[in-house]
């Protein structure tokens, strides 16, 4: 009686741990998102849609919108830049070299090697140019090749600096080049010791006289021991000319995408925050990034909220410790920013920011796997995350997951990378004059 | 005497038995060790290595219970069917106990281990003794003659 007991209770707790399932109630985006009780799973929810491509479908954008791709057969497309000439630089690669430290490492990265494109990151840049100023790109070529893991992208005063996973290199530029000149020169060694977080977001102050790079943590939660979080979980400002940096924020798990909000002149970052902790926990964020704060990683998130599973704690940090302006939702893993200006795409697009949303693995009901656009008004959000672009997930298969966005202000269009379809899209507004006197559709009362 | 007694010992386990039966008695202890270890340190190697041993012990614990249902039929200790039942009880307790306490290791940081860890890590610890004092035990077993 009492042994039946004992082997049943063991299968009842395995069956119980993995039982989570979200709430649609809460509210998880904005300045003040719900914040559940913790959820320590016994088997955290695993849930990796399929990569299938599009076949010849497009993603969804909203009435007034067209989307086409204008690169495809990339190799693991990640961030974009606009050069001055309206040329399109995209940074592809795959980096992290994370050595397997426990079983859970082996068999976790695996399950989600299973949501990714199989194609081999491409390490390099490739140019894309449109000659005729049709939205099509007449010219796709190799700008750059030999990089590692290239991720973040800048273009200050003549030069293209490239955040490769170990390193912050420079090339000379031109206006027109479609090739570098030369090997690139190294401006200084970026934090890549495991690079667990290996992505190296960049972007330059509005003077161009410094550099901002995010360096993601080496864990999710301080599990490889706090020793490897030296330097990591961090913002650097970095002097261009120099190369001497020093850490400009804290305590910001993985800062994906930085830029700069152009009615305040401020950093914005956009960061993942950390897994296991149930399905509506931790909301991946975008904020302001205030120089020498410290945003509660490993030790608390969300300002005071502790996490219990980092040893020993750090009560005189977690007091410390500072709210982010605005959550994105959980698990939706933000991995682009970009801002809207001076109209922006029109309609309800004309001021705020995209943001790039990769999509979740832990949660059963998948999160993120779209483009957003947060309204702004005084350079604060000011209201609720619209979709921009969907349909990237359909049927339980991920078609294609987006990462970089790049809003070009000089042709009204955005740009988005999507690393599982190897694509770049372009969105732009169908009607570029005001709609004249269109008869208001007539809801009928079942809507 | 009319009728020889004549009780002969016999091994409970077959060699490859007891060798497989050799890994769960040694890596969960040494699990439990490790969790003690990162319990009172925080070290967080120990739960990695506490991890591993776990994993190993697991896979082990998984073939032995093959041998222990095996062993009701065939061998030596189908003629102890009383002793092969518990000790298939026994197993197949350590075995589940065991990928349960895996999976709790498999948690990050200080909760891959607590105090939920370390009972399971006992449990695991007790059980693979205890199956190890069934099997290594000799069977007395019985023969009369006319």
């Amino acid at each position: 009686m009492n042994k039946i007991f004992l082997l049943a209770l063991p299968l009842a707790m395995t069956v119980g741990g993995c039982g989570s399932s979200s709430d649609p109630s809460l509210d998880q985006t904005g300045a003040n998102p719900d914040l559940p009780g913790q959820n320590d799973a016994l088997l955290p929810a695993m849930e990796i849609p399929t990569p299938v491509g599009w076949n010849g479908e497009l993603p969804t954008v909203p009435d007034g919108f067209t989307i086409t791709p204008i690169a495809e057969n990339l190799k693991i497309p990640r961030q974009l830049l606009i050069l001055p000439n309206g040329d399109i630089l995209v940074a592809e690669g795959s980096g992290g070299k994370a050595p397997k430290v426990r079983p859970k490492d082996v068999i976790a990265g695996w399950i989600k090697g299973q949501g990714k494109s199989p194609v081999e990151g491409g390490d390099r840049l490739t140019l894309l140019r449109d000659t005729d100023g049709d939205g099509q790109t007449d010219l796709q070529t190799t700008f750059a090749e030999g990089l590692d893991a290239p991720y973040g992208l800048e273009f200050v005063d003549g030069s293209i600096f490239v955040a490769n996973q170990g390193n912050l290199v420079r090339f000379e530029y031109t206006d027109g080049m479609i090739q570098a000149s030369g090997p690139p020169i190294e401006v200084t060694k970026l934090p890549a010791v495991i690079n667990h977080h290996w992505t190296k977001a960049m972007t330059a102050s509005s003077n161009g006289s410094k550099l901002y790079v995010g360096i993601g943590s080496n864990s999710n939660v301080g599990e490889r021991g706090m020793d490897v979080e030296e330097d990591r979980a961090v913002i650097w400002e970095i002097d261009p000319e120099t190369g001497a940096s020093r850490i400009f924020a804290s305590g910001l798990r993985n800062p994906t995408a930085l830029a700069i909000n152009p009615w305040t002149d401020a950093l914005w970052t956009v960061v993942n925050e950390r897994d296991e902790l149930g399905p509506q926990l931790v909301p991946d964020y975008m904020t302001s990034v205030k120089e020498g704060a410290f945003y509660g990683w490993p030790y608390s998130y969300y300002g005071q909220h502790v996490d219990p599973r980092i040893q020993p704690q750090r009560p005189d940090l977690v007091q410390k410790a500072i709210r982010p302006d605005y959550a994105l939702g959980s698990h939706v893993a933000a991995l682009g920013l970009s801002f809207a200006t001076s109209g922006g795409l029109g309609g309800r697009f004309t001021e705020g920011a995209f943001v790039g949303q990769h999509g979740s693995w832990n949660r059963k009901d998948p999160s993120g796997y779209r483009v957003v656009f947060v309204p702004f008004k005084n350079g604060r959000p000011s209201g609720k995350p619209i979709d921009v672009a969907t349909g990237f997930l359909k049927d339980g298969y991920a078609r294609g997951r987006p990462v970089g966005v790049a809003y070009d202000r000089e042709r009204r269009a955005l740009f988005i990378a999507d690393d599982v379809s190897n694509t770049v899209w372009r969105i732009d507004p169908t009607v570029t004059t005001e709609p004249q006197a269109t008869e208001p559709i007539r809801r009928s009362n079942s809507d | 005497m009319d009728h020889t007694v004549n009780l002969q010992k016999q091994p409970f386990t077959n060699p490859l038995h007891a060798i497989v039966l050799a890994f769960p008695v040694a890596l969960y202890p040494s699990a439990w060790l490790a969790d003690i270890a990162y319990y009172n340190t925080a070290v967080i190697q120990w739960t990695n290595f506490a991890s591993w041993l776990i994993a190993g012990a697991d896979l082990f614990a998984g073939i032995l219970l093959l041998f222990a249902v095996l062993g009701l039929f065939f061998g030596h200790a189908r003629h102890a069917r009383g002793r092969g039942l518990l000790y298939l009880i026994v197993v197949a307790v350590m075995f589940a106990t065991g990928v349960v306490n895996a999976f709790h290791h498999a948690r990050d940081g200080w909760h891959s281990v607590g105090m939920t860890g370390l009972v399971l890590s006992a449990a695991c610890t007790v059980l693979a003794l205890i199956a190890a004092v069934i099997a290594y035990g000799s069977i007395k077993h019985r023969e009369e003659r006319p």
